[in-house]
């Protein structure tokens, strides 16, 4: 099969049109009254007191965090404004859905149970001021990710929610993801027929490498793909997918050309010592093939478009890969521009939103 | 290709050959009194950074192991017999991944470095003209590591500084330049090798479960040394820097190349000292050796990869002597690649990087 092909016009003459849907779509809270208005009344007087605490807050310190041109016109931050994403993203692009993805801390807060509070209001406010006034945007479920007991609960609290399309974790947890202290997320993902989408970011209090803590934040970046390489490993060779046959997780705003040769590492190691895992009855590949899907942003552009087109050759996920833009970011990928010119239209049309329709079942 | 007339005649140079320290018996005529004594009265048996659990099956390939010949690698008659001149092997490196830097102690680990090194000056690298050594430091203290730079640089048998991937602090923490000078001083090469127990855990989000899960993703904290030696500047403070990567795969190399350079045409201003593409870096300051391969079944998608490291250079060949990567001679060369490939892969790459 060929990825790439000359690109098809429809008989009138005119290029067909492809729809987009955007996978990863940031929005965040305006203010501490806006979180204290869906904060449940007990939180309020911690809120005031302490507040927001995770691990190591500094993190690293960057000249750019936020296109510059998507602060809205009420001067808060990006993506605090419905009418003004609407306008910028939605209808500039003409997008058909977008996937929220808020970016709270919720799940990293070192307090478990303000976290569980946090992610309740956060989830309350975009049920209320997002997805029930603008259909095309679908929320994210947060949960305090690090308790069983208390992420299972706020699953099923809004598990049923018809425009919650996902549960969403930041990418560096306090444990790798196939870890058993997980797992009660897991059960009642299943339960609603929900995605676990793994999202950049996160806290987890150990250092942001298997090597410690490195000095810019062009390594924090580039380094997201690691934690999503061992989290592959861990879900993997823990068994999660054998416990959890319908499972299904999704890989955002960490590129997706180091999966390829994660999957033949994996493979090899499990044959070599795959008897210490014996609950691993498949090669890993088979199981990265059917339950893992990912995002492109930030897109992959090797040097040579051959190698775009032996990228997805070798990874045989065609129907895995889902356009994001990471819209109001500052490394925001243009619908227009992320994937290379001369992709053939039926796969181009399957990354930019047909995977992502049948993924979370949109119409 | 196990013998020369079988690869057409090229020579071949091993570039991941472990000798081991299996007690620390072994290392008390190297040690002075205070560590000898200290090792006989305590319950210290040396560093254990539990690279490689004692069972596993990758630790030792099972026709290794002779009845009284003492673990593969401990000696030089089994390297001699088991690698070289059943390789037919031109020059072996020596990899000694004896964890000095894991020791809390840092005199300690210092004094360790010290004695393994004088151990392999005199049992295997004055013996076995075919071998080059490691130095192996206590890299937890770089200034005690670079004072055994110093003490070993001058004898050509050894051509490079072994480190652990899993370090304290990335090595392109400016922490590091002390060994990077003295290495650089001594012409001698770095190599960066699987393993290490720095007191953290071995992936950005905790401890791993299960040793193949540890293995596997060991890759990352190599992906990870890359990023910072080129983002942190080492390879600007000390352009002569060399660096092996030794037993952590390679075909991720490309996508980090691909990734990097991306990030840097975005974010180069937070490090103006990276001056050109990240890739650039890479090609011209760090090589990998290939076991394991970690390759697709594939011949096609096998090329495909080693070709998209736009490089010829970058790629050295090992076994990774006694671990258990390969049954047949074959499969350890698993890639179909032409004959001139074959030849820099097999010895010449390695013959420049080590300077031999």
């Amino acid at each position: 099969m060929s990825t790439f092909a000359e690109p098809i016009v429809a008989e009138q003459g005119t290029p067909k049109k492809t729809a987009i849907i955007d996978t990863d779509v940031h929005i965040v809270m305006p203010d501490s009254d806006t979180l204290l208005k869906y904060l449940p009344k007990q939180w309020h007087r911690h809120h005031e007191i302490s507040g927001a605490r995770g691990h190591v807050k500094s993190g690293y310190p960057r000249l750019h965090k936020m296109r510059l041109d998507a602060f809205p016109p009420t001067g808060k931050a990006p993506g605090t404004d419905l009418a003004f994403l609407q306008h910028q993203l939605l209808d500039e692009w003409d997008i058909d859905y977008g996937m929220l993805t808020p970016l709270t801390g919720a799940g990293g807060q070192v307090n478990l149970e303000y976290g569980a509070a946090q992610a309740l209001a956060i989830n309350d406010w975009q049920a209320e001021e997002w997805v029930a006034l603008e259909p095309r945007l679908k929320g994210s479920i947060l949960v305090p990710y690090e308790d069983g007991d208390l992420t299972a609960r706020e699953i099923d609290r809004m598990g049923d929610h018809p425009d919650f399309v996902q549960v969403l974790l930041a990418s560096r947890t306090k444990s790798p993801l196939g870890h058993r202290k997980y797992w009660k997320m897991y059960e009642a993902a299943e339960r609603h027929e929900l995605p676990i989408a793994i999202h950049f970011g996160g806290r987890g209090g150990g250092p942001i490498t298997g090597a410690g803590w490195p000095s810019h934040y062009i390594e924090d970046h580039t380094g997201v793909s690691q934690a999503l390489q061992n989290h592959i490993a861990s879900l993997v060779y823990e068994g999660v997918f054998e416990r959890f046959p319908t499972l299904k997780i999704v890989m955002i705003e960490g590129g997706f050309a180091w999966l390829r040769p994660l999957m033949w590492r994996l493979d090899e190691c499990w044959r070599r010592l795959g008897e210490e895992v014996p609950h691993v009855q498949r090669p890993p590949s088979e199981y990265v093939r059917e339950h893992i899907w990912i995002s492109t942003q930030p897109v992959e552009e090797p040097p040579d478009p051959a190698y775009f087109e032996q990228l997805l050759d070798q990874m045989d996920m065609n129907d895995r890969v889902m356009f994001a833009t990471d819209y109001p970011h500052w490394d925001f990928d243009a619908p227009s521009q992320a994937l290379p010119r001369g992709l053939n239209a039926g796969l181009r049309e399957a990354i930019m939103s047909e995977n992502a329709r049948k993924l979370y079942r949109l119409d | 290709m196990q013998r020369k007339e079988d690869r057409g005649g090229q020579p071949l140079i091993d570039c991941d050959i472990h000798n081991a320290v299996t007690l620390l018996d072994t290392l008390y005529p190297y040690l002075p009194d205070h560590w000898v004594d200290y090792g006989k009265n305590s319950k210290f048996f040396g560093p254990d950074a539990s690279d490689y659990p004692a069972g596993s099956p990758i630790k030792t390939r099972p026709d290794f192991k002779v009845e009284g010949a003492g673990p593969p690698g401990s000696t030089l008659d089994q390297v001699q017999d088991q690698v070289l001149d059943t390789w037919e092997t031109e020059y072996g490196i020596l990899t000694c991944i004896y964890q000095a830097s894991c020791v809390h102690n840092e005199d300690l680990g210092a004094a360790l470095a010290t004695a393994v090194n004088a151990w392999q000056m005199e049992k295997w690298l004055e013996p076995e003209p075919r071998l080059r050594g490691s130095i192996v430091v206590a890299s937890q203290n770089p200034k005690l590591a670079a004072q055994e730079i110093e003490r070993c640089g001058d004898n050509p048998a050894f051509v490079q500084v072994i480190l652990p991937v899993r370090s304290l602090v990335p090595y392109g923490n400016h922490r590091y330049d002390p060994i990077f000078e003295a290495a650089v001083r001594h012409d001698l090469a770095i190599g960066i090798h699987y393993g290490g127990a720095p007191g953290h855990p071995s992936t950005p989000s905790g401890w791993a479960t299960s040793f193949i899960e540890e293995y596997a993703g060991m890759s990352g904290v190599f992906q990870a040394q890359v990023v910072s030696l080129v983002a942190e500047g080492a390879f600007n403070r000390f352009p002569e820097l060399r660096v092996a990567l030794i037993e952590g795969g390679f075909t991720w190399l490309p996508s980090l190349m691909w990734r990097l350079d991306k990030d840097w045409k975005g974010l180069r201003s937070d490090t103006p000292w990276v001056k050109e593409r990240p890739s650039e870096y890479m090609r011209r300051h760090i090589r990998l050796t290939v076991q394991p391969w970690n390759v697709s079944s594939d011949q096609a998608q096998i090329q495909q990869i080693i070709g998209q490291l736009d490089s010829d250079e970058m790629l050295m060949f090992s076994t990774d002597y006694p671990h258990w990567h390969f049954d047949t001679p074959e499969e350890a060369f698993p890639a179909d690649l032409p004959e001139s490939l074959r030849h820099k892969i097999y010895s010449e790459n390695a013959r420049e990087f080590y300077r031999l």
